[in-house]
């Protein structure tokens, strides 16, 4: 008796379809079978954008400001993963950045201790030290003179700055950083070759021979 | 009614058990969640009216039994479980669409390992440093580098643990602070219209570095703008220091908060220094306006010119900017970092949409009246005020700029007319000084985003719909037949248009039963718009049309990468011969290297990027209003 009114007409229910405006003899939309499409088409167009001087320095700015912060120290990228052998020119070439340095020093009285981790300098903005740190070996004529007499004591005393090194680290690392960098930076530049010396060798092959005429020996 | 089930379309629900006898109190489990998903459903009409009517008799009968007249309590049943989003029950106010805005923001600003953290914090509340390296499985460093430049930029807040001052660090991600950024092109603009190129490079480079001294500022915008001018001249500092002083006067830079002592167990003793106003102890971190000194200069004097740089002295030139303390001269100022106020660019732009809705619905003069009495009271209204200190005529009469030079009867007429008007901008509070007139700042906001409501139905459905949404909005509750009579459509038309609204959650139905049994043939059903929680839904979209803008932009750079670093080389290679002299030939022979067909392609993206880049501009103009009305009404 309940299901009598299956499948004949529209079947009955507790409320009056007419309150709802669907009246006698009305024939109703079919159904669908399938989920709404993706990008149905719309019944209306929408208004066209706004133009006019404000718009476009406002686009120019929001655009500049994109490309500025691809450049800006606080776009962090991370590390490449290192590749499966050491090579020589990581020495001189290490212009990406590093995971475990930071790329500018913020005020790390306003930032909790737990999150300062070393500060690394751009390779571009490094400039001769002002002043010469006692910590570094001096490289002078007196070393030069004094080296054939003392070659043992070197070792020795390379020895104990490295060891001094690797204390001083643990312990406070910003202080020691900037002459730790000096020390290196010094290292580098008094090299004899150009940085683009040391190719790695590994885009060899990659130009193609257009003259094939020249014989390959 | 056919009622052959549609098994496989989980949108329609029919295939759903259609209890009828409402005699469970709440609507079963699994119908409760779904609710959410019935704005966004389109199916037929006919589905349509079912579910949505018995999930919200259900609603109606487990909120309110027995004030049925109390459309106050019905309706927050409403909101909550029809209109919010929210998927985390654990982020406290953060819906979905706010938190992939945020991370699409920060993938945009900071890369890809700022906004897994980013968005690992906005998600899931305040975590330590151990937990977010855990779960987001990134190595211990990036993630101290991402929260250093995080809390740089004001995005993150931290504090002592909940366990106490002995417990590990708390990071909180902000998801307002993060939505800002959308919004960075409008400061900087405003910033440009108030105080010339000067005043745009300070406002840039604070936002840009999230917060700085003030020597440092000086000293960057400085170089930038001598980079900018003509060989042999270049820009003074104190010209520089002195649109940084303008800025800090009005308040649109403020300097930083102090940092909350974080009492570690060996110093948990001693007790707060005087330096900081809030208790260590407190939840809430100092803001920057509980410090006294939040607008007042440092005395410090910077003497000097700017640098312009040049490519040949490369390592010399290279100081300033980005280090606040390798020069051998450091300025007294250390420690003190300025920060730039988005509370007052936000009241600046909300004055701005008072002008220019009273400008365009009455007229020019109405418009530097209101004007004025906004200025007159920048400095005495707060963030929060519901309108402005009283104002009297006479000092209206007197503040009026020289150039409007209207006499006091037409003054006094004009304001009047304002008064009168229905949008309520101006309100008379009193009869003293020849009239006491306050600017409605709530009401005017309400009327602005009511406005913005009205305009986004008619462009969407068109006018007639937007004739009926706006009946509702005035005349509250209306039953099917009320609506055909008042809006004058026809029945068949009105019905078709009023469901398509009620399917986009735009319009409510209410129902008031005539018996304890609440047969649904001797109900009421009444239509309702309520303009705060529709607002609020307005806004999810808002955000959502952002988030696909960006989305769509980052897609469309993707598909053409290859092409554009290809352009982007040859341009290098041009700008590098015409910079060593070359012949035209030889850059013309440059110039072919992109042919014909790629220079179209490339010419259509630059199109398309720039179309979407203004369209998330004009997007962000809608989230600031209905956000400011949003805001407006939570303070009551």
């Amino acid at each position: 008796m309940a299901g009598r009114g299956r499948g004949r007409g529209r079947g009955q229910m507790t409320f009056n379809l007419e309150d709802l405006g669907i009246g006698r003899g009305d024939s109703l939309p079919p159904t669908t079978f399938k989920p709404s499409p993706l990008f149905p088409p719309m019944p209306v167009q929408p208004v066209p954008l706004q133009t006019g001087e404000e718009v476009e320095y406002m686009l120019a700015l929001k655009q500049e400001l994109r490309a500025a912060n691809k450049t800006l120290p606080f776009y962090i990228r991370r590390a490449a993963p290192k590749r499966d052998v050491d090579r020589y020119s990581d020495k001189y070439q290490s212009g990406e950045p590093k995971d475990s340095a930071i790329e500018w020093s913020p005020d790390w009285s306003r930032l909790p201790k737990e999150l300062c981790i070393k500060v690394r300098k751009p390779l571009a903005k490094r400039h001769p030290p002002q002043v010469k740190q006692p910590k570094k070996p001096p490289v002078g004529k007196e070393e030069i003179l004094t080296k054939l007499e003392t070659l043992e004591k070197n070792e020795e005393t390379v020895n104990s700055e490295e060891e001094e090194d690797g204390e001083k680290k643990k312990a406070n690392e910003e202080e020691e950083q900037p002459e730790e960098e000096d020390y290196e930076e010094d290292f580098e530049e008094d090299t004899d070759y150009i940085m683009s010396y040391f190719d790695n060798g590994e885009e060899f092959g990659g130009d193609s021979d257009d003259n094939m005429d020249e014989a390959t020996y | 009614m056919t009622e052959e089930p549609m098994r496989g379309n989980r949108r329609s629900f029919r295939h759903l058990p259609q209890n009828s006898t409402n005699s469970d109190v709440g609507p079963p489990a699994y119908q409760r969640g779904w609710s959410a998903n019935i704005p966004s459903c389109n199916a037929q009409l006919f589905g349509k009216i079912n579910l949505p009517v018995s999930a919200e008799i259900r609603c109606v009968v487990a909120l309110a039994i027995t004030c049925v007249w109390d459309s106050e309590v019905v309706l927050r049943g409403f909101s909550r479980n029809s209109f919010h989003d929210l998927k985390g029950c654990f982020a406290k106010h953060m819906t979905a669409q706010e938190v992939r805005l945020c991370g699409l923001l920060l993938q945009e600003h900071f890369g890809e390992v700022v906004e897994r953290i980013g968005t690992h914090l906005l998600r899931g509340g305040a975590q330590n440093l151990r937990t977010i390296a855990n779960e987001t499985n990134t190595p211990l460093d990036l993630v101290k580098k991402s929260l250093c430049v995080l809390v740089q930029h004001g995005a993150c807040e931290f504090g002592s643990g909940r366990r106490g001052p002995g417990s590990p660090v708390e990071y909180r991600a902000s998801c307002e602070r993060v939505l800002r950024v959308l919004r960075y092109p409008r400061y900087i603009y405003t910033a440009k219209t108030l105080y010339g190129d000067t005043g745009e490079l300070i406002v840039e480079e604070v936002l840009q570095r999230g917060h700085m001294t003030m020597s440092n500022t000086v000293k960057t915008v400085a170089d930038r703008l001598t980079h900018n001018m003509e060989e042999g001249r270049s820009m003074e500092y104190s010209e520089v220091v002195s649109a940084f002083s303008k800025l800090v006067e009005t308040h649109f830079l403020q300097r930083c908060p102090p940092v909350a002592e974080m009492g570690t167990a060996a110093t948990s003793t001693t007790p707060a220094t005087p330096s900081t106003p809030a208790a260590p102890a407190s939840t809430s971190p100092p803001t920057a306006e509980s410090n006294p000194d939040c607008y007042k200069l440092p005395h410090v004097t910077l003497i000097g010119r700017g640098k312009r740089r040049r490519s040949s002295d490369d390592s010399e030139e290279q100081r300033g900017g980005k280090k606040a303390k390798m020069d051998s001269e450091s300025c007294g100022d250390e420690g003190i970092y300025w920060l730039v106020n988005f509370e007052r660019f936000h009241q600046h732009f909300r004055d701005q949409a008072i002008i220019s809705a009273v400008a365009s619905k009455l007229d020019q003069t109405s418009s530097e009246i209101v004007r004025t009495m906004l200025r007159m009271s920048e400095v005495t209204t707060t963030q929060t005020a519901a309108y402005t200190q009283p104002l009297s005529a006479n000092e209206i009469f007197r503040s009026l700029p020289p150039n409007y030079s209207i006499s006091r009867p037409i003054l006094d007429q004009y304001l009047s007319l304002l008064v009168d008007d229905p949008m309520e901008f101006v309100g008379k509070s009193g009869d003293s000084g020849g009239g006491m007139y306050v600017v409605n700042l709530q009401r005017a906001l309400a009327n602005l985003a009511r406005a913005t409501l009205e305009s986004v139905v008619q462009e969407r459905f068109g006018s007639r719909s937007a004739r009926i949404f706006r009946l509702l909005l005035r005349k509250r509750h209306l039953e099917q037949k009320q609506v055909e009579d008042f809006a004058m459509i026809p029945a068949k038309e009105a019905k078709d248009m009023l469901y398509t609204l009620l399917s986009e959650n735009l319009v409510q139905l209410q129902e008031i039963p005539k018996t304890p049994d609440h047969a649904p043939s001797r109900t009421f059903y009444l239509y309702t718009v309520n303009q705060l929680p529709t607002a609020r839904l307005l806004l999810q979209h808002c955000y959502k049309t952002v988030a696909n803008l960006i989305e769509r932009r980052l897609f469309e750079t993707k598909e053409n990468k290859r092409l554009l670093e290809k352009s982007q080389r040859i341009e290098a290679i041009l700008a590098s011969l015409q910079a060593s002299g070359a012949e035209p030939e030889q850059l013309t022979e440059v110039e072919e290297m992109i042919t014909a067909p790629e220079r179209q392609q490339l010419e259509a993206l630059r199109h398309h990027i720039n179309k979407l880049d203004s369209t998330e501009n004009q997007v962000d103009e809608t989230v600031f209003l209905l956000e400011s009305y949003i805001f407006s009404t939570k303070t009551k």
